[in-house]
Formats: C-alpha cells, sequence, structure tokens
C-alpha cells in the first residue's frame, strides 16, 4: 500500500477492482464504511461476481476475468477526452512531458522490438530521448507527439466504451457511469483509492494491471494523497514481511538484488545501480544503494566481508536464471532436478498451479521437509484419500519429514501489515505437542550443517563458517535479537556526513535509521527498509499509542511502519509546486518556507526546496512514470493481453495467445485448453469465512462454510441443467474437481465479442485434512503459467468444462 | 460516542470496555417480566435501555459475528454440508443464535441487483411472544434494560416459546431440550461489556448502546442512505411488539420481507394472545365450575338409587324372561 | 338363537338371587382403569402447562422437564388404550332414535322418573355422549398434540398452525375434562354404577332401572342356558 489502512476513510471513492477487500480483508475494510459514513465517499466494485463487496456498493459493474486492462486503458481514454484530468499535477509529478525515442511505438496488440523466436521484447527503443548534457528531453507543453503524455493518448485512443464493452464485456452504461465518477476525483479536492489484491496480481500480466490503474491515479493526482494511493491489500498476514525481507529466489531483505551471472565482481553489480539522476537538481534514492548493500554484507558476515574483498561479494550466490520462482522451482522438481525441498510456512500442493503437476514433481523430491503449524496438504501429498487425492502411495518413495512448528498467537515478533505497519505481537499461548519456533529449528540446521563443513570442509565452506551467528543462544535466536539486527547498529562512530565531526552514533548502538548507513563498512543492517524499527529508543513496533491529534488516522506512534515511519509514501505529491497540500482539508504535509512539516513523515527531504526536487525520489527522474521505460517485460504502457485460456481471441491480434512474454514450460503448452473444449471462463478466489488453507482446520469456521463448491449463474445451471445444491463436475485440460453448485444471480453471462461468456467461481478454501469436509482446491483446474514479470500464477482467468455429476465422491 | 463513567451498560461495543472488574448485573433485583408469573423484583432497579443496532447497508456477511457467538457461548455446532446457499448452518439452530441471511434480490424500481444481507436473531422485544408463551415460571425474564433471556434452569424444553415468537427466532435443543436464543450477550453486558458479535463485527454494522444512542446512530445512517437514493431508507423498531432492543437500519424499510421474511408487522399472533389470555381463566372457570357444581350435587343431591323394587322387578323380568313367557318382544323405537 | 341387539356377548346374568348381571369383563375393566390413569395423569400434566397457578403439579412428575416428555408419551399411551375400549364398545353406542327421547326428557333422568323414559339398552344418551365426547376430543388432542410435539415432530406443520393447534389442544382439553368430570359424576350419582367397573357386575334392579332392555335381552340370550 502507498498509503495505510487507516487513511483509508480519507478517500472520497473507493474502487474496489482486481480484489474483493470485504470479503478478503474484512477486517481493512471498516475503514471503507467509515469512509462512507463519515465523509460520504462511494464505493465502486468491477468485478466478474457480484460480491460481497459489491452488495455494500453504491456501483457496481461486470467484467470477463482478465480484461481488466482494456477497462483501466478506456478509462484513461475517457479522462483525457473529457478533460479529467489533474493537471498541475501530471505536468510537474510525472513523465508526461518527457520524449521518448522516435522508434517506440505499438501495432497489433505488441510494442516494438517484439522476437516471436525468444518470446520477448528488444527493449532498446522503450526509452527516454536523453540530451548531450545526461537530461532527458522534455516538452513541458506537452504538445510535441513524441512526449509521454501523446504517445499515452494515442496508446488509449482504441479503448473506446464500445471496445471496452466488446473486451471486457462491461456494459457501456456501467462502464460511463463509473468512468464519471472516477473522473470527479481529478479535482485536487477529491480523491479516489484503490484497492486490489490477488485479483489482478493472479494474471499473466498481472503487474500491468496493477500499473494501469496506477497511471489513471496518477492523471487524477491521486498519489501521495491522503484518501488515494494504491492500496496493494496483502494476501496474508505477514507477506509484506515476506517481500521487504526478501524471501524470493532472485531478492536480499530491503529489495536489494541477488547477482546474477552477469555480474560477477562487485564493481560490475554496482555499475548497473548507479540510478544517476535524469532531472538536474534531483534527489535519486537509490544512490545510497552501496550503503544499504554493504551494510547488509557487514550483518550477514562481519569481520569477514572487508572493502578489500569486496565485502566478501563471491559468498553471494550468482543467478543462472532471472529467478528461481516457484513455478521454476516445481518444474526442476517435475524434470527429476531437486532433491531436497524444503517447504516452510506453505502448502504447495494446494497452492501452486497445476495440482497434478505438483503432485508428479513431489513424488520425483528425495525427501521433503515440511515446517507448519498445522497439518498440509503437502505433507500428506502421498497419502490416498479416493478421489480427493488419487495417488499410488507404493510408487511415491519421497520420504517427508514433518517438523511442527508454532501459529502465530504461540510467538512473538512483528508481523507487517499491507500498509507496510510493523506490529509487534506477543506470545499468548504454549505451542502444542511437540512444537517448535521455526527460529529454533532452522539455527538447529545451521549449526549442524555448519559444524559438517567445519569437519569436512566441503567445496567452499567460507559464507558457512563465516556467517555472523552471535546470538545469546545460539540454539534459538530470539525475535529481540533478530528485530535489532535488521535494524542495524554502527560497527564504529558514525559521523554526520555533512559535518563530520559531529557524532550520530557511537560504535555498538543501534542506528537511527538508514540515513545513518554507510558504505565504508562502520555499519551493519539486515534489511536497511527495517532500520529505524528497532533503535536506541527501543523496540518501536511495540508501540501501542493510539492517539491521532490530526483526526486523520495517521497514528504516528501507533507500532512502527517503514520507510522511517512514514504513513503514507510519496507525500510530497500531497503538496503542489508551492509546496501547499492540494487539499487544504486533508493537510498531510507543507512546506514551511524552510521545511516540510505535517502529520507525517515528509517522504523527501524535509529541507528539500518545493519545486527543485520533485516528489518521487526513489525514481531516477524524480517524478512518477506513466510512460515505464523497459522496466517491465511487456511493455511501457500496458497493453489488452488475453488470458493464455480465452473464450475469446485478442482482438488487436488474433495469433496472440496470453501475454506474448510470459514463460510458459514446454510440457506446460499442451497442458492449455481452448474454447472449443472448455467453453466457460473460471476464476477463483477467497471467500470470508476462511482464510486460504488453515481455518479449514477450525471447527467454528468449517461450520461458517463446510463444503466446496463452485458459482455458476442461473442460466449456466438451465443449459447444463444443474440444480442449486447438486452435484456438478468441473473440469480443465489439467485435471477435474466435484463440488456443489450454487446457483446465483450474482453472477450474469457477458457479452464478449459477440460470444455469450459464462463465469464459473471456485473458491479455494478446501483439501482432503482438517475439520470441513473434503474438497479440491481450484489448482486442480489452473494452469501452470504466471506473470511476464513476477511469475505469480494465472489463477484468476482460465476454461474449464462443468456438468452435473451423480453419487457422492469416494475418499 | 463516548463511555459515561457511571454507565450501567456500555455505550457502545467499539468503546473500550471498562478493565476493572464491574459488578454484575442482570440479576433478580432487575427482572420486569418473568415468564408464567414467576418471580419479578418488587422495586427493579430501573437500568438504561440498551438496543443492539444492526446496520443492514454496512454489513458484508462475513459471518464474524456468527464466529464470535460460537466461541463466546461455546456452541460447537456440527460442520454441515453445502446446499448451494451461503448460509451456514442452514437456519438458526439450538447451537448458532445468529445467522447471516442471504437474499438475491433485483429490485425492480432501480433495475438493479441488490444482495441483501442480514443479520438474523433474537430481536429483544418490547413484548416478547415467546415470555408471553411460555407455561414455565422464570424460564423466560425480561431485565429493566430491555434484554429477554433465557433462563435454562426454568426451562422445560417445551417448545412453546417457539410458537409465541413473531420471529421465528428459539430453537429446542435435542441435547439439552432447553430453549436456545441470542441473549444480547446478557453475560456481558452485565459487566459492562458489549456483545460478542458487535465486538467482532469489522464494519461496525452491528452496534451496541444505550437504545437512545442507538437511535440516534440510526437516524444519522438514514440520513446517508437517502443521500445515496434509498428514499425508504428508515430503522426497524417494530411498533407492533412494542419496539425492539435489536433494530435494523434497512434501505428499504418499505419492504422489510424482503430482507429474508423479516415480518412486516410482527405481532404477537392473536391465537397466542387468545391461548395465553381469555383461554386461560376461562377454561380454569369452566373446569372448576363443573367440579364444584358436580361435587355439589353429589354431596347434596340425592343420588339416583336402585330400590328394593327395582329389584324385584328385575327378578320377575329375569324369571319371566328365561321361562320364555310370551310377553311383548322388546323394540328398539323405545315408546313408553 | 335370540338376536343380540343391545348386549356384548360376554354380558350375562350371573346369578338369579338376587339377580346380578355382569357387565364388564376383566379385560375391559383394565382397559378401562388403564386409561383413566393415563387420562388424570394427562389432565394434572396438561394443567401443569395450561395454567402457571398449576405449574406446581409438575412436582408430582419430578419437574417440568420430565412432564414435558411424560405427557405426549402418556397421550399416546391413552389413545391406544382408549382405542382398546373403543372398539369392544363403539357398536353399543351408536346413537338410536330412543337416545332422542331420553334426551328430551332428560329432566325425568334428573329427578329419577325413568319409568317415563323408554327402555334402554346397555348404554343411555348420557354414557354414549361421554363415549363420543372422550373419543373426538381424544382425537382433536392426538393429532394437535403431534402438531406440538416439539422434540420429535419440530417442523410437522408451521408456527402458524403450531399456534392453532396449541389453541385447540388447550380448549379440547379443557372440554374433556368437562366430559370427564360429567362421567364422574353420573357414576357416582347414579348409585350401583361404579361396580360395573370394580367388580364387573352390577344388580338386576340397577339394570331394571336403567337399561331394562339390555337386561331383557340378557334374560332371553339365557333362556337356553339357565343360569345356575
Amino acid at each position: 500500500m502507498t498509503n495505510s489502512w487507516t487513511d483509508i476513510k480519507n478517500t472520497d471513492l473507493v474502487i474496489v477492482m482486481g480484489g474483493n477487500a470485504a470479503e478478503a480483508h474484512p477486517c481493512g475494510f471498516k475503514w471503507v464504511t467509515e469512509a462512507k459514513h463519515h465523509r460520504g465517499a462511494k464505493l465502486i466494485v468491477v468485478d466478474p461476481r457480484f460480491t460481497r463487496t459489491a452488495s455494500v456498493s453504491d456501483y457496481y459493474a461486470p467484467i470477463r476475468p482478465g480484461t481488466d486492462i482494456a477497462f483501466l486503458m478506456g478509462l484513461i481514454r475517457y479522462m483525457i477526452e473529457n478533460d479529467r484530468v489533474q493537471w498541475e499535477y501530471v505536468k510537474a509529478f510525472t513523465n508526461a512531458s518527457f520524449l521518448v525515442k522516435e522508434e517506440f511505438g505499438w501495432s497489433d496488440g505488441l510494442f516494438t522490438g517484439y522476437d516471436e523466436e525468444k518470446r520477448d521484447y528488444d527493449k532498446s527503443s522503450w526509452d527516454y530521448q536523453i540530451g548531450p548534457d545526461g537530461y532527458m528531453l522534455t516538452d513541458p507543453t506537452l504538445q510535441h507527439p513524441r512526449c509521454v503524455w501523446n504517445l499515452l493518448k494515442a496508446h488509449v485512443d482504441v479503448y473506446t466504451p464500445e471496445m471496452v464493452e466488446r473486451i471486457t464485456g462491461t456494459p457501456q452504461d456501467r462502464f460511463l457511469k463509473i468512468a464519471e465518477m472516477i473522473g470527479e476525483c481529478s479535482s485536487p479536492t477529491k480523491t479516489m483509492t484503490s484497492m486490489y489484491a490477488l485479483g489482478w496480481t493472479q494474471h499473466s500480466k498481472g503487474a500491468q494491471n496493477i500499473r494501469g490503474m496506477a497511471m489513471l491515479q496518477l492523471i487524477l493526482g491521486n498519489i501521495g494523497v491522503p484518501g488515494g494511493g494504491m492500496n496493494a491489500l496483502r494476501g496474508h498476514s505477514n507477506i509484506q514481511g515476506l517481500t521487504d525481507l526478501g524471501l524470493m529466489s532472485n531478492l536480499i531483505p530491503g529489495y536489494l538484488n541477488i547477482p546474477t551471472e552477469k555480474e560477477p565482481d562487485w564493481a560490475t553489480y554496482m555499475k548497473s545501480r548507479a540510478f544517476k539522476p535524469l532531472l538536474p537538481g534531483q534527489t535519486s534514492y537509490w544512490q545510497n544503494y552501496p550503503k544499504f548493500m554493504v551494510s547488509f554484507m557487514k550483518s550477514m558476515w562481519g569481520e569477514a566481508a572487508q572493502k578489500d574483498n569486496d565485502w566478501a561479494y563471491h559468498y553471494l550466490p550468482k543467478l543462472d536464471v532471472p529467478a528461481y520462482d516457484m513455478l521454476r522451482m516445481f518444474e526442476l522438481m517435475d524434470q527429476g532436478r531437486v532433491n531436497l525441498y524444503f517447504c516452510q510456512g506453505f502448502n504447495p500442493l494446494l497452492a501452486l498451479a497445476n495440482r497434478n503437476k505438483n503432485t508428479s514433481a513431489l513424488s520425483k523430491l528425495k525427501m521433503l521437509v515440511v515446517m507448519d503449524p498445522l497439518e498440509t496438504e503437502t505433507a500428506r501429498f502421498w497419502e490416498n484419500h479416493g478421489a480427493y487425492n488419487d495417488v499410488d502411495t507404493a510408487s511415491i518413495q519421497t520420504e517427508v519429514i514433518q517438523l511442527p512448528t508454532s501459529c502465530f498467537a504461540e510467538d512473538e515478533g512483528a508481523l507487517v501489515n499491507s500498509g507496510r505497519w510493523l506490529q509487534w505481537h506477543w506470545k499468548a499461548s504454549d505451542m502444542p505437542g511437540q512444537a517448535k519456533y521455526d527460529t529454533w529449528i532452522m539455527a538447529q540446521i545451521f549449526l549442524r550443517v555448519r559444524e559438517l563443513y567445519r569437519k569436512e570442509g566441503g567445496a567452499f565452506p567460507d559464507p558457512i563458517l563465516n556467517l555472523t551467528w552471535d546470538y545469546a543462544d545460539e540454539h534459538e535466536p530470539s525475535p529481540d535479537e533478530l528485530a535489532r539486527e535488521m535494524n542495524g547498529r554502527a560497527l564504529a562512530d558514525v559521523y554526520d556526513l555533512a559535518d563530520k565531526t559531529k557524532l550520530l552514533t557511537a560504535a555498538g548502538r543501534q542506528v537511527k535509521s538508514f540515513a545513518e548507513l554507510r558504505d565504508d563498512g562502520t555499519t551493519a543492517s539486515g534489511c536497511w527498509i527495517y532500520s529505524g524499527s528497532y533503535n536506541e529508543d527501543g523496540n518501536n513496533m511495540a508501540r501501542r499509542d493510539n492517539s491521532d491529534p490530526s483526526g486523520m488516522g495517521v497514528y504516528s506512534n501507533w507500532t512502527w511502519s517503514w520507510p522511517l515511519n512514514r504513513r503514507t509514501l510519496y507525500n510530497r505529491a500531497s503538496a503542489d509546486l508551492q509546496g501547499q497540500p492540494w487539499d487544504p482539508s486533508r493537510p498531510i504535509i507543507a512546506w514551511n518556507g524552510e521545511r516540510w512539516e505535517g502529520n507525517d513523515i515528509p517522504d523527501i527531504s524535509p529541507t528539500a526546496k518545493p519545486g527543485e526536487v520533485m516528489p518521487f525520489i526513489m525514481n531516477q527522474e524524480g517524478v512518477s512514470r506513466l510512460f515505464s521505460r523497459g522496466m517491465m517485460r511487456d511493455g511501457p504502457f500496458p497493453t489488452h493481453m488475453e488470458p493464455f485460456e480465452s473464450p475469446v481471441q485478442n482482438v488487436f491480434n488474433d495469433r496472440m495467445r496470453g501475454n506474448p512474454v510470459a514463460r510458459v514450460f514446454a510440457s506446460d503448452v499442451e497442458k492449455m485448453g481452448t474454447s472449443d473444449e472448455f467453453p466457460f471462463v473460471a476464476t477463483s478466489y477467497r471467500l470470508t469465512e476462511h482464510f486460504h488453507y488453515w481455518t479449514k482446520h477450525n471447527k467454528v469456521n468449517a461450520t461458517l462454510q463446510p463444503e466446496f463448491f463452485v458459482e455458476i449463474s442461473e442460466q449456466l445451471a438451465a443449459e447444463k441443467g444443474i440444480e442449486r445444491g447438486g452435484r456438478v463436475r468441473v473440469w480443465s485440460k489439467r485435471g477435474e474437481v466435484w463440488a456443489k453448485a450454487l446457483v446465483t444471480k450474482r453472477i450474469k453471462p457477458m457479452i464478449c465479442d459477440g460470444k455469450t461468456v459464462h463465469v464459473v467461481g471456485i473458491p479455494l478454501h478446501w483439501g482432503f485434512v482438517g475439520a470441513a469436509k473434503k474438497g479440491w482446491g481450484p489448482n486442480s483446474l489452473t494452469p501452470f503459467v504466471g506473470d511476464a514479470n513476477i511469475e505469480t500464477p494465472e489463477f484468476k482467468a482460465f476454461l474449464v468444462n462443468i456438468e452435473p455429476a451423480v453419487g457422492e465422491a469416494v475418499s | 460516542m463516548t463511555i459515561a463513567p457511571n454507565m450501567d451498560s456500555p455505550r457502545t461495543a467499539t468503546a473500550n470496555p471498562p478493565t476493572h472488574p464491574v459488578p454484575p448485573n442482570l440479576g433478580q433485583a432487575h427482572v420486569v417480566r418473568s415468564s408464567a408469573g414467576g418471580p419479578v423484583a418488587e422495586n427493579p432497579q430501573p437500568l438504561t435501555e440498551v438496543a443492539k443496532l444492526i446496520d443492514v447497508s454496512k454489513c458484508i456477511g462475513c459471518k464474524a459475528c456468527q464466529s464470535a457467538c460460537i466461541e463466546w457461548n461455546d456452541t460447537q455446532p456440527e460442520v454441515g454440508v453445502n446446499v448451494g446457499v451461503y448460509e451456514n448452518p442452514h437456519d438458526l439452530t439450538p447451537e448458532m443464535f445468529t445467522l447471516m441471511r442471504f437474499t438475491e434480490y433485483d429490485n425492480p424500481d432501480t433495475g438493479d441487483f441488490e444482495w441483501l444481507i442480514r443479520k438474523d436473531g433474537c430481536m429483544h422485544c418490547a413484548e416478547p411472544g415467546c415470555l408471553k408463551a411460555c407455561p414455565a415460571p422464570g424460564a423466560i425474564v425480561q431485565y429493566s434494560n430491555g434484554i429477554v433471556d433465557f433462563i435454562h434452569e426454568n426451562c422445560i424444553g417445551c417448545g412453546y416459546c417457539v410458537s409465541g415468537c413473531p420471529f421465528n427466532i428459539p430453537r429446542i435443543s435435542q441435547k439439552t431440550h432447553v430453549a436456545q436464543k441470542c441473549t444480547l450477550c446478557s453475560d456481558r453486558v452485565a459487566v459492562g461489556q458489549g456483545p460478542a458479535c458487535a465486538k467482532a463485527c469489522p464494519t461496525h454494522a452491528i452496534t451496541f448502546g444505550t437504545k437512545e444512542d442507538m437511535t440516534a446512530l440510526a437516524a444519522e445512517r438514514v440520513e446517508d442512505l437517502k443521500s445515496r437514493g434509498y428514499d425508504n431508507a428508515g430503522l426497524y423498531d417494530p411498533a407492533g411488539v412494542g419496539g425492539t432492543h435489536v433494530m435494523y437500519v434497512l434501505h428499504h424499510n418499505d419492504k422489510p420481507q424482503i430482507y429474508d421474511g423479516l415480518p412486516e408487522d410482527p405481532k404477537i399472533s392473536d391465537v397466542v394472545r387468545n391461548w395465553k389470555g381469555p383461554a386461560k381463566p376461562v377454561g380454569i372457570a369452566a373446569v372448576g365450575l363443573a367440579a364444584i357444581g358436580a361435587a355439589a350435587m353429589a354431596l347434596f343431591h340425592r343420588g339416583n338409587s336402585v330400590s328394593q323394587e327395582d329389584e324385584a322387578e328385575a327378578r320377575e323380568l329375569v324369571q319371566e324372561e328365561l321361562r320364555g313367557a310370551p310377553v311383548e318382544r322388546p323394540h328398539d323405537k323405545g315408546s313408553a | 338363537m335370540v338376536e343380540r341387539k343391545f348386549s356384548e356377548p360376554t354380558d350375562e346374568i350371573v346369578q338369579l338371587e338376587p339377580v346380578e348381571v355382569r357387565r364388564y369383563i376383566a379385560f375391559t375393566r383394565w382397559n378401562h382403569w388403564f386409561t383413566a390413569i393415563c387420562f388424570i395423569v394427562l389432565m394434572l400434566s396438561g394443567f401443569a402447562f395450561f395454567h402457571p397457578s398449576l405449574y406446581g403439579l409438575t412436582a408430582l412428575f419430578g419437574g417440568g422437564q420430565t412432564t414435558r416428555w411424560l405427557h405426549p408419551f402418556v397421550g399416546i399411551a391413552l389413545t391406544v388404550s382408549f382405542l382398546g375400549m373403543f372398539f369392544q364398545l363403539v357398536h353399543l353406542n351408536i346413537i338410536r332414535r330412543e337416545d332422542l327421547v331420553w334426551t328430551a326428557n332428560i329432566k325425568d333422568v334428573i329427578t329419577g322418573h325413568e319409568e317415563r323414559l323408554p327402555e334402554l339398552g346397555k348404554y343411555n344418551f348420557g354414557q354414549k355422549t361421554v363415549f363420543w365426547g372422550m373419543f373426538w376430543l381424544i382425537l382433536a388432542l392426538l393429532i394437535t398434540g403431534i402438531m406440538m410435539w416439539y422434540q420429535y415432530f419440530p417442523h410437522l406443520v408451521s408456527i402458524e398452525t403450531r399456534r392453532i393447534a396449541i389453541f385447540v389442544h388447550s380448549v379440547s382439553a379443557v372440554l374433556i375434562v368437562l366430559v370427564f368430570i360429567l362421567h364422574i359424576f353420573a357414576a357416582l350419582w347414579t348409585r350401583g354404577t361404579l361396580r360395573a367397573m370394580t367388580r364387573g357386575t352390577v344388580t338386576g334392579g340397577w339394570s331394571w332401572r336403567h337399561h331394562r332392555k339390555w337386561l331383557r335381552e340378557l334374560a332371553r340370550r339365557q333362556r337356553t342356558k339357565p343360569a345356575e
């Protein structure tokens, strides 16, 4: 989230699209009801189903799964055509005026540089025209035909309301009504907030969906302002913490990168991370990258990381592929190329695309270790449960070790919420049985592995032997110690860079914030963005002061949010070029002539003069990007792409299937279905009664939603002879499931490109262990393909067939 | 809204409840009505009237209220099945005191589809039909703050309360054979806490406080709904049962029945009123008078006795007939 | 063979000096008293639920819960038992022409001038009224009782129907108790009646006085096989 949950109460309009906040985030959704009740805010829901969020909305429109980009580009077109643009914001705070290379273009649904063989773009033309001084060429009048604004205008021109209806199935009148409501928020004193979640990410072009809305929000001037922003509602209570800490194969804590093979040494690695400002006088904050990276290396390897050994850069693994994401890992596993898999707090058998492939992959492991507080299907993947898990146990040789761990209420530490708040919590009860803390288990493994390296040497023992492990009890690092380590400390006295005589933090003490981190090896910090969370003031994450002097839901003294306890990112953009709030009734920060001051920590140097330093300091440009250059694999603008499995062809290019640059493994291509065999669009989702595959273990939750079902329209039910509450069989090219039929008016057939499209809704909370009735997850049906940029599987749009079923499934 | 220091009930469920121990109220001293002539307090201590306000327009149907209700009351319902609807369990049960009811409604006036979600449960009527119907003294009581509570040790499990209730709320447990329903968390309210459902509600669709405050809050909500085009928005506090201590804010207060059959004008059934009204004294009087009359007649009136003459006549008749004397063949037309 | 029209096969004159007539065999008497006990239990337990002032009667049965489950089962027992009685007695309880005359002259019955009335068979109209009253009211109580038997038939009828059922049950109960009072009163007031249900026999005088046609028929039936 750019903003915080509590900030949603400041909005005038909420758009929930690509999410279902009321059902999947009911507690956070309270701030929507606050905004509605106390500000008269309106709520728009765009969703294939009339969800529980829609039930409390002011306006709803249906949309065909996987066509959000067309809808969003249509909205942008409407804003431009009807002058619903926050011009001052767009001109000053976005790259609208930047000139783009002459070669860049778009035709037949593709941008310039597409290589069908490689399934990739040559992105060299997707960039700005750079002047001889090294800065960009711009046209502040937005007249130049190559400026971003005019290119954007041309790009969205095709998305007329008619085209939007043709692609998305959203009736034009509904689309236009929504466009009109949104258009009002182009006023500097009206804001819209976007709340989205996996309804946008779980597509082969998920990142582009989000780009689309981010661009719309920029055009309306809604980023950085109270009640605005792009608010990603995270799907797990600590998934924000997971990404912050870089629990991805290609990340280092704090959104630093694992080097690739092409970056064999420190100098090469740093060269591509110079982040030189593209505007004169601009702050480009990532220029501090070396400070964060060196501090990380010092935190990891202490004395072993020195300037003369490039901070032990050679200890870091070098990626031979962009990432070992989940899809790739299971592909490799299925190819028999993985021996041992550690599965910690994860249930991939049901959570990863194409269940049959998952089973096959896990069956090829030598050993599977499952660390989880709950019994998971993954740990029992080898066990035959009739139709629910029809495996030949005798043929599976994988050794499975289950290590029971603590549940959230049984341990201490911080969970990071969607609004980046690190909220410390305390243990409420002891772990049952033989359960152990994850940290204890990891420590045991580490200590034993280190001992082996010590005794036997091995190919490359140094990174293990030299790893910093200075916990009071080496067998059990405490949450407190780990939190301090992430905050970081001074290894030597740290002085002010501007005034070398001014001691900031003495050696051995916790650094106040990442501003004190240094690239000379005098500081260590495990996760620079968390720097400040646990400094000499104590554990700031444990703060529980809920006072809110401004009444704007800032709650600055409630726990701690990264970065620097800042509650709204880009909050500098909430003020105009003179530094005064766009909306004086909702000020967060303002320029008082000398400094930025206000209710929140300014997202800019407190003394950076307005008009000189632009607000988006994490970009080299200093402004936000309507045109994202070559930073995304599938285009600098979002362009409509069909899901890999779609009932209709791409209207721009009938040869194009799905996202043209998304990675598809050869073995998965033949597992893609077509609409003649699988005529119905399926989409998966959560229900508010459950949390993922956890709460089916809880009898209360199981009571409230006991059994697997699918939702279909009355029309489809009539067409197929399916009765409410009857059993149905749903199958795709990859598998089949049996479910109860929930026949509803809340799903209605849509007309897309002249074709009637029926949607089958498939909720995801049932498996073959737990208190609820046995069932299946939608991943028995879903395709094994992910987003082109981040490989999130395409769970939200795929093709199935459905028929009435007889008899009960055998277990 | 704030919590006044010496309130006898929490103002709202969202206000932080007292953390210091509060002497529980809602005992016999606060009983203003009791079923079947059960004991009521002679001078009941007056408590501020409370109410739970359910704002249907804020409710997202998440069932957190059901979950909280199950947990607080520790009712342990069984895991059921899906029958093609969102309601689970499928109805109120002795183990499920509150239930989200989902109605798919095509609004004929606007042409729009609406998904109406209503939390069902005891309305805590000012004139409770259950209490009127109950034959067991003290099994159903009403406290001076308006809460209608079932006292299980007095309950006999007859199910009369089910017939008495205009809202079809009470359920009889087949395990414990007592009637069950929402208590408005009388055990929590008694110590200054709000009901568990209100506490758990993430969107403040359920709030709890004094009836006065809840009515005022409802007015605010109704105004907001009217500004959104719900011209018939209103507060459901039906007069037919003297008002209720659970009230709804409805977008369509002119048509409460569209919310899965919320009664338009609920009142205690005339049949129940007659049964529990005139029938009782008239019946008792009739039986009593008959018994007394019969006894008096038996005591003071000479009985119809058989005389010696009768015996003689009988002997004669029998002898005659046995002998086969030609006597007049008795005919059954029977004239003297 | 004399036609049997006003008597049961088991009715007979068992003694001539003085005349003594068997009116009910042991089975019928047991049947009657079992029904009677059921009735009393039902009446007392029903009263407990009927009026709060009588709720204390539940103590007789071990409390409200027990009374609540006992009552319907006893009701079933009574119904079964009564049906036994019913089939034994029904054909002599058919209303006949002389019953109307008897009713028209009920004043003579009360004042003891039965000689002014037509000769009667085994039952007079008063007894028949008790019989049919019991029958119809038991039927009503049974049907409505099942409708309100919550433990086993919670969803048999709608709540609205159940409300009516409870009302009908209450009214029927009051009526059947009135019939019951009439029954007892008549049995006691008409001296010499009670022994019919205790010893099983009545005197000849009683028979002559109240049910002469019945006595006559019995005597005729015994013409060929004189009593001892």
